[in-house]
């Protein structure tokens, strides 16, 4: 039996080690394409933990914001391109939500770059393979989330918000 | 609530990179966690045993087993935690293989990765509810897409199982490509003769309805439920009057339209049957060619119709059909040769497509069957055939395989050397793709019995020579450079996605991959079946195959629907949006979003208005979910508490 616990193994991880970002994807394209990425062992970072929604229209922007509130150091959302969504335009509402979290990010104080959206089809495997190797590259660049160090005029909206 | 914790090893695919021991000891650290155990294959009979014999032993209320994607096993664990007397809702995947093993060789970073995500499902489960379905009727009439030999194998299978099929085709008639060819490998069996008739059989069916000249415009609804909207284009003629004797084709004076059946070796009339065995055998006005809809004189096929079958004023009409499974066989298109300027594909006249040779074999073609070259119709003494033009090469986008041409090619050059002994035929080809029953045995004939002589390379460049052409390549076994002088150059052009099959497929919400091909659910076990329930692929527009293998699929996606069909009526998805009327304000933005009409208002008792979400016809997209501003519509099974319990499992 091995003798290690899971607290010793992440004790012993370095900073760099314990970066987490989480991915929303949809269940139809880019589930899929992270599937068939895995099928075809196409290697990856390791940092990436995944949630699967039914599709990026389920994308409420608030989940992005308390993932990175809470110290997600960063948030990849991925759905089906454009006209293929199996709900024929649920990932359109999300590109417009999307566009306009991008946007909201600064003014509650967190970096851009440590949110990111994206297109990629079930049989898009190797596509998979560059965006999550590209993305944790730049968090990793990034380092760490410093912390939410908010702005206190907004503080009691934004929790009454959230 | 208890939860027990089932970590699979799945034999070294998961235990080589993830400690999966390590992970179900800290699985058992998470809240409301009384078990957790490794094991070597879960998903197998004694796997699913042992969560089962665990739900009794301890009582067990939740189950998480950490192993491959949901989307191979969800629904197989959902039944076994079922069969334990559980809701299949309290049951989560976590995904430690696709996501986790297979991308990454680490096994310290991969064990901690699992161990989140087995904790997120943790936390996740701990806020599942127990989710009911209903059942609702199964309409148990199917729509089948395409009359090709896979669309029609798959229409007769139903009908012959006694279900009503409507079938559209957007041609005037049915038989697709394989109407064209003249004889099909590895028999030389004479096409028509094996499929005219199959085609007779749809036309003579009475479960069979045939919308021939006819697009599919819009489809909504559900597995079981589909609604669909058919676009009957105008021919100009009305078809219940027309018996198809041909006068009108015959004293047409517009004869210069492009013949699309012989694939525009000869020309055609403006009023049209494609060929003598179309079925059905009714005409057609092409509105671009006839001179009475172009430039207002002639209407002499009016004159000449004994039964006054025309009607220029004729209109495209939309027709709902309603149908409980939808089978797509919409097929394939051609490459267009012309991509290759070095080959003088669409500039010579006598280089020529595989599908125009096919024409010049066949008996009911253009020259009787007789092989004459286009140019001047002299007989050839030398054919060139040269394969994978536009395909397995990727600087045209086409690096797949189009899986037939090599035995086409095959079967050509012995049909020739048949008609003319003294005639040589060459093959250029790349590799030799033979892999079926009789199939190589087929090749070497060619090359052994019929002489044909193959060799392997490329060819650089066809040019003109006086009346000749020649055909310059490398002969890359023998490293020489070879040059032929040909009569006639046939070139194997790749096979495509339908023109038109994105479009298609976005109507029936399937997905299709970056060539257009429609995509199975499962490349080795659902080969037949799509991601979208009630709908089925069969044949070319899955991705390129032959003869055999497409009737092959449309049997199976007709066995396929039977198996549906053998039930009355049809579970639903209780994973559908649910309103809280309490909070819901009445802004009606669910109402304007849901892709599906699936909300809808309800008046309460005290005169509000409050949205309503009608089960069966909501997709569970959550669409509204996100949009709600009080969060009063909850998508079930993926409620926004749902989502951030997995997401503070990370970081809480
Ligand atoms: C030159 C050549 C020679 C060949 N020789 C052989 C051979 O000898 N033996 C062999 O086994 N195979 C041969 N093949 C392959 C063979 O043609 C195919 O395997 C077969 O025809 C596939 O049938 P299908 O029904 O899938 O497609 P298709 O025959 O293409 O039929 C599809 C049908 O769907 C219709 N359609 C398309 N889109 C729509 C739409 N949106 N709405 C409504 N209808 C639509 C089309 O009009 C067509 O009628 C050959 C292929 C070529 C190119
Ligand atoms: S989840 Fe909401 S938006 Fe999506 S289909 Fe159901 S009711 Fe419509
Ligand atoms: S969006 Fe929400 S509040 Fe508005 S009508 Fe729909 S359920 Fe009610």
């Amino acid at each position: 039996m091995k003798k290690y616990l899971m607290e010793n193994l992440q004790q012993n991880s370095t900073e760099e080690q314990k970066i987490r970002i989480i991915g929303f994807l949809c269940n139809w394209c880019s589930y899929g394409g992270a599937d068939t990425a895995g099928v075809c062992r196409f290697k990856q970072p390791t940092d990436l933990r995944i949630i699967r929604i039914p599709c990026t229209g389920r994308m409420d922007p608030m989940f992005a914001i308390k993932a990175l509130i809470n110290g997600a150091d960063g948030v990849l959302v991925s759905g089906c391109h454009p006209n293929d969504c199996h709900y024929s335009v649920g990932n359109f509402y999300a590109r417009r939500r999307m566009e306009a979290l991008k946007r909201f990010l600064p003014f509650v104080g967190i970096d851009t770059q440590r949110f990111h959206y994206t297109w990629v089809s079930a049989s898009e495997g190797q596509v998979w393979q560059q965006v999550v190797t590209e993305f944790t590259e730049k968090i990793h660049q990034l380092g760490p989330n410093p912390g939410f160090h908010i702005n206190p005029d907004i503080q009691q909206p934004l929790s009454l918000a959230l | 609530m208890r939860i027990g914790v089932f970590v699979c090893r799945c034999g070294t695919n998961i235990a080589g990179t993830v400690d999966t021991e390590a992970v179900a000891r800290q699985a058992l650290s998470y809240p409301d966690v009384v078990y957790a155990t490794d094991y070597m294959y879960t998903c197998s009979e004694p796997g699913q045993k042992e969560i089962q014999a665990a739900i009794k032993t301890h009582g067990l209320q939740g189950i998480v087993v950490a192993a491959c994607s949901p989307r191979m096993h969800e629904a197989t664990f959902r039944r076994a935690v079922e069969k334990a007397g559980l809701n299949r809702y309290m049951f989560e995947q976590a995904n430690i293989r696709e996501h986790c093993s297979w991308v990454s060789n680490d096994k310290k970073a991969n064990t901690i990765k699992a161990a989140d995500t087995v904790r997120m499902a943790v936390e996740k489960l701990r806020v599942n509810e127990p989710l009911f379905s209903s059942r609702v009727p199964i309409n148990k009439r199917v729509l089948v897409i395409g009359g090709g030999v896979a669309g029609i194998q798959a229409a007769l299978d139903c009908a012959d199982g006694g279900l009503d099929v409507v079938m559209v085709e957007r041609e005037s008639t049915i038989g697709g490509k394989m109407a064209k060819l003249d004889k099909t490998f590895p028999t030389i069996d004479c096409s028509s003769c094996i499929l005219g008739p199959k085609m007779v059989d749809v036309a003579q069916n009475e479960k069979i309805k045939l919308y021939a000249y006819s697009e599919i415009e819009a489809v909504s609804g559900y597995i079981g439920n589909f609604t669909v909207q058919i676009r009957k284009k105008a021919t100009y003629v009305d078809w219940n009057l027309c018996t198809g004797c041909g006068v009108c084709t015959e004293k047409c004076p517009s004869k210069k339209s492009y013949d699309k059946f012989n694939e525009g070796l000869a020309t055609t009339t403006a009023i049209n049957i494609p060929f003598p065995q179309a079925i059905p055998k009714k005409a057609v006005i092409d509105p671009k060619a006839c001179l009475y809809l172009t430039k207002g004189k002639c209407r002499l096929c009016e004159k000449v119709c004994q039964v006054k079958a025309i009607r220029f004023d004729m209109k495209d009409e939309i027709i709902t059909e309603e149908v409980g499974a939808i089978i797509t066989a919409t097929g394939y298109d051609l490459f267009d040769a012309s991509v290759y300027g070095e080959y003088g594909g669409g500039r010579y006249p006598d280089v020529i497509s595989a599908m125009q040779y096919e024409r010049i074999l066949s008996a009911a073609g253009p020259t009787g069957g007789h092989i004459r070259r286009p140019s001047d119709g002299k007989e050839p003494k030398d054919i060139v055939f040269i394969s994978c033009v536009g395909s397995r090469d990727p600087s045209v986008c086409r690096p797949y395989c189009s899986a037939v041409c090599c035995m086409y090619i095959a079967k050509q050059a012995t049909m020739t050397r048949d008609h003319l002994p003294d005639c040589n035929c060459y093959v250029s080809y790349m590799d030799i793709r033979a892999p079926g029953k009789n199939y190589d045995e087929f090749v070497r004939r060619a090359q052994e019995e019929y002489g044909v002589q193959y060799f392997r390379g490329r060819v650089g460049k066809v040019y003109p020579k006086g009346d000749k052409l020649i055909v310059q390549g490398a002969d890359t076994m023998l490293g020489a450079q070879i040059e032929i002088e040909a009569d006639l150059v046939v070139l194997a052009t790749g096979i495509e996605s339908a023109v038109g099959a994105e479009e298609l497929a976005e109507k029936l919400r399937i997905s299709y991959d970056q060539y257009g091909f429609f995509m199975e659910s499962h490349p080795k076990l659902r080969p037949v079946e799509t991601n979208t329930a009630g709908v089925f692929l069969a044949g070319v527009c899955q991705g390129p195959k032959d003869i055999p293998a497409s009737v092959g699929q449309g049997s199976a996606a007709a066995s396929k629907v039977q198996m549906l069909f053998s039930r009355d009526t049809i579970e639903t998805d209780p994973q559908v949006a649910m309103v809280n009327e309490l909070m819901c304000v009445g802004c009606g933005k669910c109402i304007d979003v849901c892709p599906f009409g699936a909300i809808q208002w309800k008046t309460l008792r005290d005169g509000s208005r409050k949205a309503q979400v009608l089960e069966s016809v909501c997709q569970g997209c959550g669409l509204c979910n996100a949009t709600c501003p009080p969060k009063a519509i909850q998508l079930r099974h993926c409620k926004d508490d749902q989502v951030l319990a997995a997401v503070n499992a990370l970081y809480a």
